[in-house]
């Protein structure tokens, strides 16, 4: 392929307690691209998120053992991890809308990292909830509760949210299990867009998803990789298991 | 057999309906109960205190605004309870400047940035603080807190304003700190998480995310706390000194509502004038307290609605 390599994960581990989760896997994301990761559940794909954001420190018992490199920088020894965090932007399965007002959700990052100049904000907070799609229908109401809005809508929200800090690259958990189809594809003309600016790795139950907007799928089972590869290959007769081939063909799983 | 199943669904047995119908009652009787107490309470002491609104020595103005207080004078008799209210209103407002941001800094750093060990340390002996008996904290106050007091601001009595206020902050900070734990321990992970993901720092994340979910559950921490404070009798009965006097600074004695009626009580014949007064003063610290969580409520309806 060429390009860049972003992210690049050699031989992985995690282990909850003392129940091994991911075993040990390798794999290379390249810089502006749409990596989506499917997989039934249990297999290791929000783990996996939850790793390169350095949010899995907070789950007690967890041992991440082998490297994630963003840029060369070995995410898991680095020593700034806010500055890390703010490289990377996370959306969570359930929209989690902090409770604070629409345009104070937006601008919390922003914020945290230091930016208190009200016209860069306003800026911020306008070009993300349209870049979010969700601009048109807030914009009258900023002040409001960022919670009272419909679960569609705030998953747009934490889109929006997570675009703020303007990260290199963007983790998607499921971002559509709350919201109808309609918006759905509409943040997925969102992802076409923004790819030429950041990178994005898709977690998504729903396999035509991935077959639609990313560039590369790869099909985690248990916490092993059993295929990553090129879109036209994965959803063709010619993967390389014969496991992927019937997962994504709706055989099985 | 499941003819019979349904069958046996339908004979269910007389007493067990009524026996629900009984359970239910119950219920209802003992949620009711909790306003017939506070009537029959408030009832019974303004039954105590009523006949004195009529004699000719008294004088609701008087009893509200003066600050002369001589109920056993024998030519002179004045009823005022005005010392007496700043005197509560001072110690309580010092007790909170201080417990309040130390309560609510120790419910975060327990809540947030503490390890599990200590943690734990720590939530038992802040128990063990709410456990110690207002005697003993007035017995601390008079003695250990009283020489303190003098050694280090060169005060002619050691029992004051000042000590008094410092007992009543470590009484209601246990209240405090615990309340404002569950209150910060109710917020929901998933907004921790988030705003971690989001590049905040611990910090920033109890500052612009926790504190801003958990104000309600914090604004009930500290009304629990001052009514606590306002209510106290022993503890401030013994550190702040008895003189009825309206306090010109941190080292003038005071006389609290509550130690004013339980020092006097006992000595008041029975339905003497000074008697029935006391139960009046009994009768205003209720209204205070009454005023207090009205407050409590509309603040909190207040930022509920905002929400």
């Amino acid at each position: 392929m060429g390009a860049k390599v972003k992210i690049e994960v050699r031989n992985l581990r995690l282990s909850y307690e003392h129940k091994e989760v991911i075993h040990g896997i390798s794999f290379d994301v390249y810089e502006n691209e749409i990596l989506a990761v499917i997989g039934p559940a249990q297999s290791g794909k929000t783990s996996l998120l939850r790793c390169i954001n350095r949010t899995i420190d907070f789950i007690p018992n967890a041992f991440v053992s082998g490297s994630i490199k963003i840029d060369g920088e070995d995410v898991l020894k680095t020593k700034d991890v806010y500055s890390l965090r703010r490289k990377i932007g996370m959306v969570s399965p359930l929209p989690v809308g902090l409770p604070l007002s629409i345009y104070d959700n937006v601008a919390f990052a922003p914020r945290c990292a230091g930016v208190s100049n009200k016209n860069e904000l306003d800026n911020v907070v306008e070009n993300c909830l349209k870049r979010a799609a969700l601009w048109d229908e807030v914009k009258d109401r900023l002040d409001s509760l960022g919670t009272k809005l419909s679960g569609g809508q705030q998953q747009r929200l934490t889109i929006a949210r997570a675009l703020s800090h303007s990260p290199d690259v963007l983790c998607l958990d499921e971002f559509s299990i709350a919201i109808d189809p309609v918006t759905t594809m509409k943040i997925e003309d969102m992802l076409k867009e923004i790819r030429s600016q950041m990178t994005i790795i898709l977690v998504t139950n729903l396999v035509q998803q991935a077959r639609r907007i990313a560039d590369r799928t790869m099909f985690l089972w248990n916490g092993e990789i059993v295929e990553i590869d090129s879109n036209e290959v994965i959803f063709s007769e010619r993967t390389k298991n014969k496991k992927t081939y019937e997962y994504v063909q709706g055989i099985f799983g | 057999m499941n003819q019979g199943e349904t069958k046996k669904l339908k004979s269910r047995p007389l007493w067990s309906i009524y026996g629900e119908k009984a359970i239910e009652i119950l219920i209802k009787v003992s949620g009711i109960s909790a306003i017939i107490f506070v009537f029959a309470i408030f009832f019974f002491i303004f039954r105590e205190a009523f006949p004195v609104l009529s004699s000719p020595n008294f004088n609701l103005k008087e009893f509200l605004f003066s600050s002369q207080w001589y109920p056993t004078s024998a030519v002179n008799v004045r009823y005022g309870t005005f010392a007496l209210t700043i005197g509560t209103f001072s110690v309580t407002a010092l007790a909170m400047v201080i417990a309040v941001p130390f309560g609510i800094g120790a419910a975060i750093f327990i809540s947030e940035f503490c390890g599990k060990r200590l943690k734990e340390t720590l939530k038992i002996t802040i128990e063990l603080l709410a456990a110690i008996p207002s005697v003993v904290w007035g017995f601390i106050g008079l003695t250990i807190m009283s020489k303190l007091i003098t050694q280090f601001t060169g005060a002619p009595v050691g029992v004051n304003v000042l000590n008094g206020g410092i007992i009543l902050a470590l009484m209601s900070l246990p209240i405090i700190v615990s309340i404002g734990e569950d209150a910060l321990k109710a917020v929901p992970d998933t907004y921790r998480e988030a705003s971690i993901a989001l590049g905040a720092t611990r910090w920033q994340m109890v500052r612009r995310v926790l504190l801003p979910a958990a104000k309600n559950g914090l604004l009930a921490a500290v009304l629990l706390g001052i009514g606590r404070a306002v209510g106290e009798t022993m503890a401030v009965l013994m550190a702040t000194g008895h003189a009825v006097h309206i306090p010109h600074g941190l080292l003038d004695s005071v006389r609290t509502l509550t130690a004013n009626i339980a020092a006097e009580l006992g000595e008041a014949p029975e339905r003497s004038e000074h008697y029935q007064v006391l139960f009046l003063t009994g009768v205003l610290l209720f209204c205070i307290t009454f005023v207090i969580n009205i407050t409590a409520d509309f603040v909190i309806r207040g930022i509920k609605r905002k929400q």
